[in-house]
């Protein structure tokens, strides 16, 4: 009846993932019985869970982000002080079987429901708005997307609480996650978790495309859009590009597991090396799905900061693409050092390197957009800065790991752990940050608190290199990653050094926090009234803030670069606002529930599928079918918002506007 | 060597102190070599590194909002001069470093045989759940997780594993390559001098992987030779039956030898005619997902 599953699959002998999951679902728990006594569900319902908004879309995704990142954040404490603390004859506190999944669950979660959902949530939140159009193309599908990646989210943090979660990496390396050498269902859960949100992913790709290919509002041309919606196609082309190849690999994982066919097994002729070279395939294209659009983030924020048009458009656009394509064939660097001789090695060290053109002229470009500025250090670009330091070291050890050579040294040593932490956290993550400042004010219509945040940032960026430089030395050393316990004592001062490290980032992560609720609490004082708090050069700074839900009372109409720059020029210049437009009503997708009833039962499916309840998965399956048949026969599709809703809510930014244009005037007069 | 020496310099005033024990700290040919390339390509690109962090804190500095003596160009964003040298330096960069790793890839590829008058040992290594198994060929004799080879003499490794991936690496002597199930992979390498050395796996391969290491001496000529007599003349013998215990997983096994071995054992465990290692046993009570281990206490 309920196949594998049974009671022991509950961690009883086990304090920490017990206690974890009991706070867990009290937290849950108390979270819904807050929500039911204050009668917020028909609210959530219409507006968030079944909502079609680009926004609200991407702020549901940022928001799991958020938490996924807090999830792995809290996996990485543990393992860098299980490693401080098993030093010798002392073991730690974590057995192997238990740090084994930590390590794997840290990299699935920081990677695919930690970086990817918040790359994604901006991409959902800004590239609509500075296209200038009123939605993505696919405004349901869009919905269904995110509910698919959380329901895989919920599926790796369900294995905390019911069985286990794989003790193979994060990327489940055949043979040893084949069922001789992994039996129990932890490499089963993270199959159908990623599989889940992968499938959401794919379509997420395909919708962006779309999307800035098709929807770009009238003079919007491709060499006119902000850089940000270049990166945020690129990394879309990606990932329509190279999903595929990471389900269909998993796919065979999953026939080897489950019907014991041969795709990767030690026998039988299967063979595991075409799994490194499948699953890489996907892995080294996808850290560029992240960092292309964090490099979107800091291209906005750098010349929105400096005063400045962004320098050498057309070589970013260039370089971004070429990143795009390059991408995509360099993956057998992962595994220089499985002897495939030295013809491949070379030409995949030299594929490798390449791409340190593509970056190294965006640098170099981010750089000359300060020259001749008027360069404000606000928070985002604080973030900006330290991402140009941090990201820079840690493409020269990237490039340093491409040479073949070297890498027979350091591969898989805390030298590649120091190295990838280098570029993900210096490059994505704080790309993120710089953006979650950025983009707030039009998300929540009040800014951050500055203080708070260049506390956060300045705690995290040394946190950072207290925590990793001394990865890199251990990697020099001779210490190789996922270590349970270390018996060579010479490495103990790096190893302690390092978790002082992470205590730094942690303040780093309390001042975020302390941040967030400090801005909502002097909400009025930080109030963006102008719907353009940075002074910003692209469409979105031309909405209200918050946006309204139909992003522009007209479709803006775009005659150059930096399309809302210009437009303040010339209000400027003719000392007032174009004449009101004619307004008309506008076509809005309707709200639909299918994303989030695919999603619920996609989760069963999967929950089914790791357990063997196979009379569960066939009714779940069944049941997410039959949603999108439902769906697919709708008869309304758009409805009609009334041309008085449109004109209050445009009349009153433009009366915003008039004041913040009366006292630039009244600056002007007296000098 | 001078370029090594004054690139370790440069890269302890970085902080990254060479260590004893350490890749930066070889005692062969190979690790010599390989930790040359490492320190040669990071000052090539320390050289282009430098300059630009320092250029881009200056450029923010310079040109900070309040700075009124700086000049304010609202409307340059173009320079196609400056565009030329900004797609040169790092072209013309991995140019260089391309003709390095072309030439490295081939110079120090672990397949390649090393230069030597004295002709090689031959160790056959398997890796099994979790440790390591050395097949002398030549002496007959087997060991598990001590490695001993001659100083000055080259060793050439036939790798492959018994059960999952893992990666046979030694340190201080350079490069690292993986065992995989039914491939055999060689490596080349030499101890120059007699040393006690860490071996370890670099790849991670389950429970018992934080204890997959081993010791390797390095004895002078005679002292090998003596070795090998010693250790043929007590200890079990390594035959399919003793392999098949062998091959079930263990954690943290403490080093010992066999006196005498099979001569197609390895040639039996690369081609899969032994069935890989045979994975947790007793497997997991049916009807649970957690797998019940014994906990990595050795």
């Amino acid at each position: 009846m309920f196949g594998k599953l049974s009671w022991s699959a509950i961690p009883v002998s086990e304090p920490i993932p017990l206690i974890t999951s009991i706070v867990l679902i009290l937290v849950i728990v108390g979270v819904l019985g807050l929500v039911t006594v204050k009668g917020w569900w028909p609210y959530l319902w219409r507006e968030w869970i079944t909502s079609v908004d680009h926004k609200r879309i991407g702020i549901m995704y940022c928001l799991l982000g958020v938490v996924m990142l807090i999830r792995g954040f809290a996996d990485a404490v543990m393992m860098r002080t299980q490693q401080a603390a098993a030093i010798g004859d002392a073991h730690g506190y974590l057995p192997p079987e238990h740090y084994n999944q930590i390590f794997s669950a840290h990299g699935t979660i920081m990677i695919f429901f930690a970086a990817m959902p918040l790359v994604i949530g901006f991409m959902n939140f800004v590239t609509p708005l500075q296209l200038g159009v009123r939605d993505v193309a696919f405004p349901t599908l869009n919905s269904v997307s995110f509910w698919l990646t959380a329901s895989g989210a919920l599926l790796v943090n369900i294995s905390l609480f019911i069985g286990e979660f794989a003790r193979t990496g994060w990327l489940p390396y055949p043979p040893l996650s084949q069922t001789t050498y992994s039996p129990g269902v932890g490499v089963d859960y993270y199959l159908w978790a990623i599989q889940i949100s992968g499938v959401g992913t794919l379509m997420t790709g395909i919708n962006f495309v779309t999307t800035v290919l098709k929807m770009r509002c009238p003079g919007m041309s491709y060499l006119r859009m902000p850089m940000f919606c270049w990166t945020t196609l690129a990394a879309s082309l990606l990932i329509v590009a190279v999903f595929p190849i990471l389900t269909a690999t998993l796919a065979m994982l999953s026939l080897d597991r489950y019907f014991g066919w041969h795709y990767f097994t030690n026998t039988a002729g299967g063979n595991p090396m075409m799994f490194m070279n499948l699953i890489w395939a996907w892995g080294h294209p996808e850290v560029y799905i992240l960092v292309l659009p964090a490099f979107g983030i800091f291209s906005e924020v750098f010349s929105t900061f400096s005063g400045k048009p962004l320098f050498g458009y057309r070589s970013m656009v260039a370089a971004t693409l070429f990143i795009c394509i390059v991408a995509m064939m360099t993956w057998l660097h992962h595994f220089f050092t499985m002897g495939s001789g030295p013809a491949v090695n070379t030409a995949f060290g030299i594929s490798t390197s390449i791409i340190a053109v593509g970056t190294g002229v965006k640098i170099y470009n981010w750089i000359f957009t300060m020259y001749g500025g008027r360069v404000r250090f606000s928070v985002p670009m604080l973030w900006s800065l330290g991402f140009i330091f941090t990201f820079v070291i840690g493409g020269m050890t990237g490039v340093l790991l491409a040479v073949p050579p070297a890498d027979f040294l350091v591969h898989n040593s805390m030298f590649l752990v120091a190295h990838f932490h280098n570029v993900i956290i210096g490059g994505v993550v704080f790309g993120l940050f710089a953006g979650l400042d950025y983009w707030f004010p039009k998300a929540f219509g009040f800014r951050l608190h500055e203080g708070w945040g260049k506390a956060a940032f300045w705690f995290t960026f040394f946190g950072f290199w207290i925590t990793f430089m001394p990865l890199y030395i251990l990697g020099l050393q001779g210490m190789t990653r996922r270590l349970q316990h270390i018996n060579i004592e010479e490495w103990r001062p790096m190893l302690l050094l390092s978790v002082l490290g992470v205590a730094v980032i942690a303040a780093g992560v309390v001042c975020q926090v302390v941040m967030l609720v400090v801005s909502i609490l002097k909400r009025d004082q930080l109030r963006d009234v102008t719907g353009d708090p940075w002074d910003g050069r692209s469409l979105e700074w031309a909405t209200p803030s918050p946006a309204p839900f139909f992003n522009f009372a007209v479709m803006p109409n775009v005659e150059g670069e930096e399309a809302y720059w210009g437009i303040k020029l010339r209000a400027i210049d003719t000392q007032q606002l174009s004449p009101e437009p004619k307004y008309e009503p506008i076509e809005m997708p309707v709200r639909s529930p299918v994303g989030f009833y695919t999603a619920f039962f996609a989760t069963v499916t999967g929950f089914a599928l790791v357990w063997h309840i196979w009379w569960l998965a066939g009714l779940g399956l069944a049941a997410a079918f039959a949603g999108f048949v439902v769906f697919a026969w709708r008869d309304v599709h758009e409805y009609h918002v009334p041309v008085e809703e449109v004109a209050r809510v445009d009349r009153a930014r433009r009366a915003a506007r008039e004041a913040v244009l009366a006292r630039l005037a009244q600056q002007a007069t007296p000098s | 060597m001078m370029r090594a020496r004054a690139g370790l310099s440069v890269v302890s005033a970085f902080g990254l102190v060479a260590c004893s024990g350490g890749v930066l700290d070889p005692v062969g040919p190979v690790g010599r070599d390989t930790s040359k390339i490492l320190i040669d390509a990071l000052l090539i690109m320390l050289a282009i590194v430098i300059p630009t962090i320092l250029l881009a804190f200056w450029m923010a500095w310079r040109y900070r909002a309040s700075n009124t003596k700086a000049e304010y160009l609202p409307y340059w964003s173009y320079s196609g001069r400056i565009e030329a040298v900004v797609w040169s330096i790092p072209t013309l960069t991995i140019m260089f470093l391309g003709g390095m790793i072309w030439i490295g890839s081939y110079k120090l590829d672990p397949f390649r045989p090393l230069p030597s008058q004295t002709p090689p040992l031959e160790v056959q290594v398997v890796s099994l759940d979790w440790k390591w198994l050395f097949i002398y060929p030549q002496q007959g004799v087997a060991t598990v997780n001590e490695l001993v080879v001659p100083a000055g003499t080259p060793v050439r490794f036939s790798i492959t594993s018994a059960s999952v991936f893992n990666v046979f690496f030694i340190p201080q002597l350079g490069s690292m390559i993986y065992a995989m199930p039914g491939m055999v992979s060689q490596l080349h390498l030499q101890a120059d001098h007699p040393a006690q050395l860490l071996g370890m796996s670099a790849h991670f391969s389950g429970d018992g992987f934080s204890d997959m290491q081993f010791q390797v001496k390095s004895v002078p000529p005679a002292d090998f030779n003596a070795w090998a007599q010693g250790v043929r003349a007590a200890g079990p013998v390594l035959d399919q039956a003793a392999y098949a215990g062998l091959a079930r997983q263990s954690h943290a096994v403490p080093a010992f030898s066999y006196s005498a071995v099979d001569p197609t054992l390895f040639h039996a465990i690369a081609t899969q005619h032994l069935p890989p290692g045979p994975g947790p046993t007793p497997p997991g009570p049916a009807g649970t997902g957690r797998e019940t281990t014994p906990a990595g206490k050795g």
